[in-house]
């Protein structure tokens, strides 16, 4: 069988790249942390490639604004790549810092835009805060089945999972906010709403449920074709049923954040 | 010394003695005459007078932050009990208290003790763990932002430069604060307010540590009067390191490479000015600024020249800068560092600045000749600033060069060797504790007090603070520092559990890290203070699942100012406890720290703190599965309390509360807690343990209400059913905190099991855990009773602080 091969893209800053690469790993993948530095110098080498992770951390210390930065030195140096793998469609994941990254880059939400056009703010706690949260998976409830691995779920990334799963989240600035009311709907309307924070029955959440104050408590969104995905929770810390507060897991060994990475793995076997 | 315009020569051979004391005051060299003294003598020898970089650089090697020379030194002990006296002359109180304890307990899985950066054990056969803790109080008195921030990036370098180099993994930390409730009149003239320096000192521990990467999993926060103009702040970290890299040696001829931060004007006399006392002329400038993605860039670059094996040593620049840093790696050889060659943050230092200068974030490194070019490379790849500065001669010299002209040139036998050692007179009065009236209190009294105990300041959820650190980045922290059955509530966790999965593969071990501190014990008897927060240490990791046979522990004293025979005294009897205890309970100290000093002037008087030694404990273990946290699981299930109670009021969170004379400060028993410890460790490996608690500030009405609320459950507890030592009311029994004891949740199937392991063990069952979310206490002997829903009692935990 194929090894998949995943880049891990990692700068100054960067700091969640070990266990990115980890749960990568744990789904078969070869996962690879690469600094960008040496992306720039030998660009062609992201073809070499079938996944692409922007991880999580304080990318250049976040000064400016989170990620700012490092959308900025991708889009001004790596631009024509990134936008090629993208609408090339293989997978694409960008984690906290990394969902800021593709948001203010502009891949995400619309990757052939590739323009800035919806931002991630303070949080509405005004501090950086860690917990655990719980998740709804969105799904185009226009067609009403209920079947978990069909095309209902337009992000390849969030198949295979029930209507409501826990991750941890650790961030300052995760509030979601599209620039306008219509793309807002546009969103909603595609199926690229992939992840919202909700309460433990699936319904609307109060703080701190609700972490930030996303716009219609969006946690996670992917671009139209579904190859592209950004999230604010950390799948990646829940991998195991370990790390969960009460070690819960879905086979007695894993928690959902691996099914999330698997979904990847398996798309490109 | 041929030197005209880069540095300034200092007239110290014909000065008297009250000029030598005139001259170390002024430039803060914190010298005290008898070692002016010696440096007079020694360039009397030289028949010339020092520059002011030489003159620096003995008060930095010299300073107490760096040589520890009150703990190192002479000490006449005198101790005095119901009139009678004794004496001991210690000629080095480390060496023959903490360390001897080390000594005579010879773990073998103690791999690194006391001789470098970090104290170093046994991970697995191929990897070892590191851990130390720094205090960082007298910068976050001036500014507390900039002074924990950099209380943390100095720790994490400790690891970074233990051996070849340790990837930190978790930090911890700690404060003392005064009371953020202080109306602002009361704060002493020219102080920030208690409030202020938390919060800062909170945001700077967050962005540093969250910015670095790695999750602040443990720690405590005290609040105490004692520290409203003298807080404490203490930092550590663990890592992980493989066990090949964990000794470094400095060959003649290596070239000293500076990697990291530039050199500014900031931090210039941080390592003399932490031995002066604080009032409001106390100088900012000392105060470091740092930059944590700085710092992460030189520990992602310097592991991957560790693993190339590019160099021989590192260290840290931590206090006294550069010169501390080359200073102890050329000890043994020698060093010639051309000064002009350190880059500047900006221009205008001069020489014995730029020497002398705390800037952050800089590592300095031994690197063979022949490794020059492939070192630099890595660093230059990732934009990391690395360059060389001099080389490691064989002369045994310091010699430091700034523009061709020689400024410094000393022995280093003199630098490192040459500091007079200070006698000093040390005593302590054991006070005669008595037990204070009986306590009686009627349930309605009781049930009150429970809900103030629960919310004082000592006790309440630290969860604003906690959950503004990143506690999960790297994904490791399997047990966390809040704890509840559900996302929507959470309970104080006794200690936190590490899963190095990502870095040691395929392994199943676990680290257990935590802490005990208790000031409050030690304005009574600084010797049941010491032990109590050794014990205390050391049943939070057990609590969770740790194997007492393989915990290890540092000590960090904050005490006042030594030269106080009675300040002094109190340290002695503290480090006498460690002793005693590290013996008593087999458990090595690999590492400390002390911070003395902490003193303060207001209004020309002077205030020392309220002592306090911090013991932070960590164990490994072989599953970090086989662990448990503290909210009650499953209702039918039984409560057990583990260990006796005794009339120990003495110091109590109950004390403060109703302001009550006398009582006795809770005594530490190790040859009935080690047992018990062994025991718990024995079934919680056995899957024999639901939950675990251990009952301390507040005693056992706090330790229950916390399980209940965190798991959401009620519980009902017969108090005549706890085993205590002689007679004591219903409310000494559920607020004495006597050490040695915890709860624990056992399912009925496995109750056999469970008493079986504790045969011969104090314990007894005091009550079962409820569906109905009430927490009832009841004690038919003395018609006492009384009920509240749990979800009240989270509330009074939880909402003291909420800034």
């Amino acid at each position: 069988m194929k090894k998949v091969k995943v880049l891990i893209l990692r700068t100054a800053g960067t700091n969640c790249d070990y266990e990115t690469q980890a749960a990568f790993e744990l789904c078969g993948a070869f996962a690879e942390r690469v600094h960008i530095n040496a992306l720039i110098e030998n660009k062609n080498k992201i073809f070499e490639y079938d996944i692409l992770a922007f991880p999580g951390g304080f990318s250049y210390g976040d000064d400016i604004a989170s990620g700012k930065i490092l959308a900025n030195e991708i889009k001004n140096k790596l631009g024509d790549k990134v936008k090629k793998f993208a609408l090339s469609g293989r997978p694409i994941i960008g984690i906290c810092n990394g969902f800021q990254v593709l948001v203010k880059m502009g891949l995400l939400p619309d990757s052939k835009l590739f323009k800035q056009v919806s931002t991630l703010s303070y949080n509405d706690s005004d501090k950086f805060e860690c917990r655990w949260v719980y998740l709804k998976t969105v799904r185009n409830e226009e067609l009403g089945v209920r079947n978990l691995n069909t095309a209902e779920i337009k992000c390849l990334w969030s198949r295979n999972l029930p209507d409501i799963i826990t991750l941890p989240v650790a961030h300052g600035e995760g509030k979601f906010i599209p620039e306008s009311k219509s793309l807002l709907e546009s969103l909603n309307k595609s199926n690229q709403i992939v992840f919202r924070y909700c309460d433990k029955n699936g319904l609307q959440p109060q703080y701190p449920l609700d972490p930030n104050g996303s716009m219609r408590q969006i946690a996670g969104i992917s671009n139209d074709k579904g190859n592209v995905f950004g999230l604010m929770p950390h799948p990646e810390r829940y991998v195991y049923a370990l790390q969960h507060p009460s070690r819960e897991s879905f086979n007695g060994e894993h928690g959902w954040g691996k099914v999330i990475f698997q979904n990847a793995v398996d798309y490109v076997k | 010394m041929n030197c005209k315009t880069n540095c300034a020569i200092i007239e110290i051979l014909p000065l008297s003695d009250n000029q030598l004391i005139e001259l170390s005051r002024k430039n803060v060299l914190s010298l005290s005459l008898e070692e002016m003294k010696a440096v007079q003598n020694y360039f009397r020898r030289l028949k010339r007078n020092p520059t002011d970089v030489e003159l620096e650089t003995i008060a930095q090697t010299w300073s107490e932050h760096c040589k520890h020379k009150t703990l190192t030194g002479v000490i006449e002990y005198t101790e005095e009990h119901n009139g009678k006296k004794k004496k001991r002359v210690y000629e080095n109180l480390l060496k023959e208290t903490i360390f001897e304890a080390t000594m005579e307990l010879d773990k073998k899985w103690c791999w690194s003790v006391f001789k470098d950066n970090a104290g170093v054990i046994e991970f697995d056969s191929e990897n070892g763990a590191a851990f130390k803790v720094e205090t960082h109080n007298h910068p976050s008195a001036l500014e507390p932002y900039g002074g924990s921030a950099t209380g943390i990036g100095g720790v994490i370098r400790d690891i970074l430069g233990v051996g070849l180099g340790a990837k930190p993994v978790a930090n911890t930390d700690v404060f003392c604060f005064g009371n953020p409730n202080t109306k602002l009149s009361d704060v002493p003239d020219g102080m920030h307010h208690p409030k202020r320096i938390a919060k800062g000192v909170v945001s700077g521990v967050r962005d540093y540590g969250n910015r670095m990467g790695i999750p602040t999993v443990n720690g405590s926060v005290y609040f105490d009067d004692g520290y409203m103009a003298n807080p404490l702040v203490y930092c550590g970290t663990m890592g992980i390191m493989p066990k090949k890299y964990i000794n470094k040696t400095v060959k003649s001829g290596d070239l000293i490479l500076v990697v990291g931060g530039r050199t500014g004007r900031d931090g210039i006399h941080g390592a003399t000015f932490s031995s002066v006392q604080l009032d409001k002329e106390s100088d900012v400038s000392a105060v470091q600024i740092g930059n944590p993605i700085v710092e992460k860039k030189v520990l992602d670059t310097m592991l991957k020249a560790r693993d190339l094996n590019l160099y021989r040593a590192v260290t840290d620049c931590g206090a006294g800068g550069l010169s501390s840093a080359i200073g102890e790696l050329g000890e043994k050889t020698g060093a010639y560092v051309e000064l002009d060659k350190v880059p500047l943050k900006y221009d205008g230092l001069s020489p014995w600045e730029i020497w002398i200068s705390e800037a952050q974030e800089r590592m300095v490194f031994a690197v063979p000749a022949k490794n020059k070019k492939r070192i630099i490379e890595i660093f230059e790849k990732e934009n990391v600033e690395a360059v060389f500065v001099g080389r490691f001669t064989n002369d045994k010299k310091l010699t430091l060069v700034y523009n061709k002209d020689i400024v410094a040139d000393m022995d280093m036998e003199f630098l490192h060797n040459g500091v007079p050692k200070p006698v000093r007179p040390a005593v302590y009065k054991i006070a005669d504790e008595k037990e204070q009236k009986p306590v009686k209190m009627s349930a309605a009294e009781i049930l009150k007090t429970l809900k103030s105990a629960l919310s004082d300041l000592n006790v309440c959820s630290k969860e604003w603070i906690v959950r503004q650190y990143d506690h999960e980045v790297q994904g490791q922290t399997v047990i966390k520092p809040l704890q509840g059955t559900s996302i929507e509530v959470s309970g104080p966790g006794d200690a936190a559990v590490i899963y190095p999965y990502t870095l040691v593969k395929g392994t199943k071990k676990g680290i257990v890290l935590s802490n005990g501190l208790n000031p409050q014990y030690g304005k009574i008897n600084t010797y049941k203070m010491a032990s109590s927060a050794i014990e205390e240490a050391l049943r939070n990791a057990v609590a969770v699942g740790a194997d007492i046979e393989k915990i290890s522990v540092l000590d960090n004293f904050c005490w006042g100012n030594p030269n106080k025979p009675e300040i002094l005294g109190s340290l002695v009897r503290a480090a006498n406890a460690c002793y005693d205890m590290s013996l008593a309970f087999g458990v090595p100290f690999i590492s400390g720290k002390d911070s003395l000093h902490n003193e303060y002037s207001i209004g020309g008087k002077k205030y020392s703190i309220p002592p306090a030694l911090l013991i932070s404990a960590m164990g490994v273990i072989p599953d970090a599965a086989n662990t448990v946290t503290m909210p009650f699981k499953q209702s039918g299930n039984k409560v057990f309390i583990l260990g006796v109670t005794r009339n120990e009021l003495g110091g109590s969170v109950l004390s403060k509360i109703k302001n009550m004379k006398g009582g006795v400060v809770p005594s530490v028993y190790p040859a009935q807690s080690k047992p018990l410890m062994k025991s718990v460790y024995d079934a919680i490996n056995k899957g024999l343990v639901e939950s675990c608690h251990d009952v301390s500030e507040g005693g056992l009405a706090v330790a229950i209400s916390e399980m209940a609320f965190s798991g959401q459950k009620g519980v009902k507890i017969n108090i005549d059913a706890v085993p205590v030592i002689k007679s004591l009311t219903p409310a000494e029994i559920l607020f004495s905190e006597s050490n040695g004891r915890f709860i624990v949740e056992v399912n009925p199937e496995n109750e056999k099991k469970f008493k079986e392991i504790f045969k011969g063990v104090k314990h007894a069952e005091i009550g079962i855990i409820t569906e109905d979310n009430k927490v009832i206490f009841e004690s038919i002997k003395n018609k006492i009773k009384f009920s509240e829903k749990s979800e009240v009692l989270f509330n009074c935990w939880k909402n003291t602080i909420n800034w």
